[in-house]
């Protein structure tokens, strides 16, 4: 009879909670606006799970917040800090400002410090002075307020063109002239679709779908462009306070 | 002996009062339950509770998906890479940093606030995780109102940086990562002190903190004197910060210079690492009037670097 002794090789296990999940966001700020997208395409390595999971959600009328990395942690993280505006509604009345939204996301993320959510925010809207704004995260909470921001798989593909585009990086302004320091909504809203429609040419983990929001600060003068802008959709809750739209796009599903 | 039995019941009328009473006393009931006080809330019940995962090592655990530099390939990237200084000198407190963020190779942005804003007396540098440096110096921020609300006057920075140094030495081997300078002026005078998360505080005169550190330590060695004018110790600070800059692949972008005199911290100005090496820092006080670059000084010499006007003819 052969030898039924087993020889038992050491194993090593490891707790691992954490997936990514591929996809891009994006957010630019305007003067008095603020656009936020997303593309909805969800996939873990070569295989893609749904051609539509949104990771762009509008949290109050001046507020919409981007979640890209690990989708289980992001739609998690949403849904607390949703809870966390609700009962500061319930408190005060009111809708949060903006900033002190930056700064509850800040404390959120780095109450999990030692168990890291694994997602990059990017919030973006429209502050109390009423300009538009982007406020960016790193996973452990640390934040900064910009003019526009790429994050996830095609982060540094989007980036610098926007760097180029937005910030006029690398490029000199034709003698007696100067770039301007905001854009207009209707530029902003096509290098959106450019960064996303060339992110899905370059990058496997993008593609689907687009999802764009804008909020507009009260008064803008940008809400005239949006007249025009095809399959567009208002999902304000208040009256007579900030705006907030949908725009959703196709994007190649290849 | 009725009296002793309603006190020690616990379903007569009384002792149910006495439970409501009790509960709405104690904290489960105060305004924190609203949930309105976003993030710090309420400092009574002091330091914030962090979750921590449900394994035997949480420790391993968090440098397995964090620490970059053992595994490259790990997936939640904490951002690194920095030049920062302070120096004390007859004037005050300069601060100097740079303002590039690096996740692995990647530059994740080239626009960071390194200096923290403690209080119009106080200011605190980020080196290594910046989410450690801005939480936590925040959250001294408000612990250094707390003691001149308690004491009627403003705290000492070398009290400040101690109670930094204490709380960062409580997580000890957890994780953290910070090397801070805490930078202030007190009735001793300008006061710098480097604090860093694995417990050390020091008190100096000078310091650099950072990948780019010893790149500035040589231009900040030096031409530091303590009889420095204004203008001379702004300008040591950026073409130390530029020096770093430019060596360091790892910082960069632009240098944030901040000025701390007995009135309280200044913001100086922020300048372009890539502008100060072709043209200089500007129209500013102490500015060479040209390129910090050796471009300028090498012009000329060698017949790569043919005169202007040899090259043109």
């Amino acid at each position: 009879m052969p030898a039924t002794i087993s020889i038992s090789q050491p194993q090593q296990r490891q707790f691992n909670p954490y997936s990514e999940n591929g996809g891009t966001i994006l957010a630019i700020a305007g003067a008095d606006f603020s656009v936020i997208a997303g593309d909805t395409r969800q996939s873990e390595g070569y295989s893609i799970q749904t051609r539509y999971a949104p990771k762009v959600f509008q949290l109050t009328d001046k507020a919409v917040l981007a979640v890209n990395g690990f989708a289980a942690d992001g739609n998690m993280f949403v849904k607390k800090v949703r809870q966390r505006l609700e009962w500061y509604r319930h408190a005060h009345a009111k809708d949060m400002p903006l900033r002190a939204i930056a700064r509850l996301i800040q404390t959120m993320l780095y109450a999990r410090r030692f168990f890291p959510f694994y997602v990059y925010n990017i919030l973006g809207g429209i502050e109390e002075d009423g300009t538009g704004a982007v406020y960016s995260f790193d996973p452990v909470g640390s934040y900064e307020r910009e003019a526009c921001r790429a994050a996830g798989a095609a982060q540094s593909l989007v980036q610098p063109f926007l760097d180029n585009q937005i910030y006029f990086k690398n490029q000199t302004a034709a003698p007696g002239t100067s770039h301007p320091v905001h854009l207009p909504l209707s530029t902003v809203l096509s290098l959106v679709i450019d960064s996303f429609t060339s992110a899905t040419e370059r990058h496997i983990e993008v593609g689907d779908g687009l999802e764009m929001y804008v909020v507009l600060a009260k008064g803008s003068t940008a809400f005239q462009t949006l007249g025009g802008v095809r399959g567009i959709q208002e999902l304000t809750a208040t009256e007579d306070g900030e705006k907030v739209f949908i725009i959703r796009r196709e994007l190649k599903k290849d | 002996m009725n009296s002793f039995a309603e006190r020690f019941s616990t379903t007569t009328a009384a002792s149910q009062m006495r439970n409501a009473q009790k509960l709405a006393d104690e904290d489960e009931l105060d305004t924190a339950m609203w949930g309105s006080n976003a993030g710090f809330g309420s400092l009574a019940k002091g330091v914030p509770t962090f979750t921590v995962p449900a394994v035997a090592d949480p420790t391993a655990f968090l440098r397995l998906h964090t620490d970059d530099h053992a595994d490259p390939s790990c997936r939640i990237k904490i951002q690194h890479g920095t030049t920062t200084l302070a120096f004390r000198f007859q004037g005050g407190v300069i601060v100097a940093v740079d303002s590039r963020a690096t996740a692995g190779s990647y530059v994740a942005s080239g626009t960071v606030k390194k200096v923290i804003e403690i209080n119009p007396y106080l200011l605190g540098t980020m080196a290594g995780g910046a989410a450690d440096c801005q939480y936590w110096e925040t959250y001294l921020g408000m612990h250094c109102r707390l003691h001149e609300l308690r004491n009627r006057e403003r705290i000492s920075v070398s009290a400040a940086s101690k109670y930094l140094s204490n709380l960062v030495y409580s997580y000890k081997g957890m994780g953290l990562s910070m090397g801070t300078m805490i930078c202030g002026w007190d009735k001793t005078g300008p006061a710098v002190f480097y604090v860093d998360s694995d417990g050390t505080r020091l008190k100096g005169d000078l310091f650099s903190v950072g990948s780019g550190s010893t790149f500035a330590y040589g231009v900040l060695d030096q031409g530091y004197r303590w009889d420095l004018t204004d203008e001379e110790a702004q300008e040591l600070g950026r073409r130390s910060i530029y020096a770093a800059g430019h060596r360091d692949a790892f910082s960069g972008n632009s240098c944030n210079l901040y000025h701390v005199k007995e009135d309280g911290w200044r913001f100086i100005g922020n300048y372009d690492i890539a502008k100060m090496h072709y043209d200089g820092p500007g129209n500013v006080a102490g500015s060479p009037g040209q390129g910090y670059g050796y471009d300028v000084r090498v012009e000329g010499r060698t017949s790569t670097n043919a005169p202007a006007v040899a090259a043109a003819a």
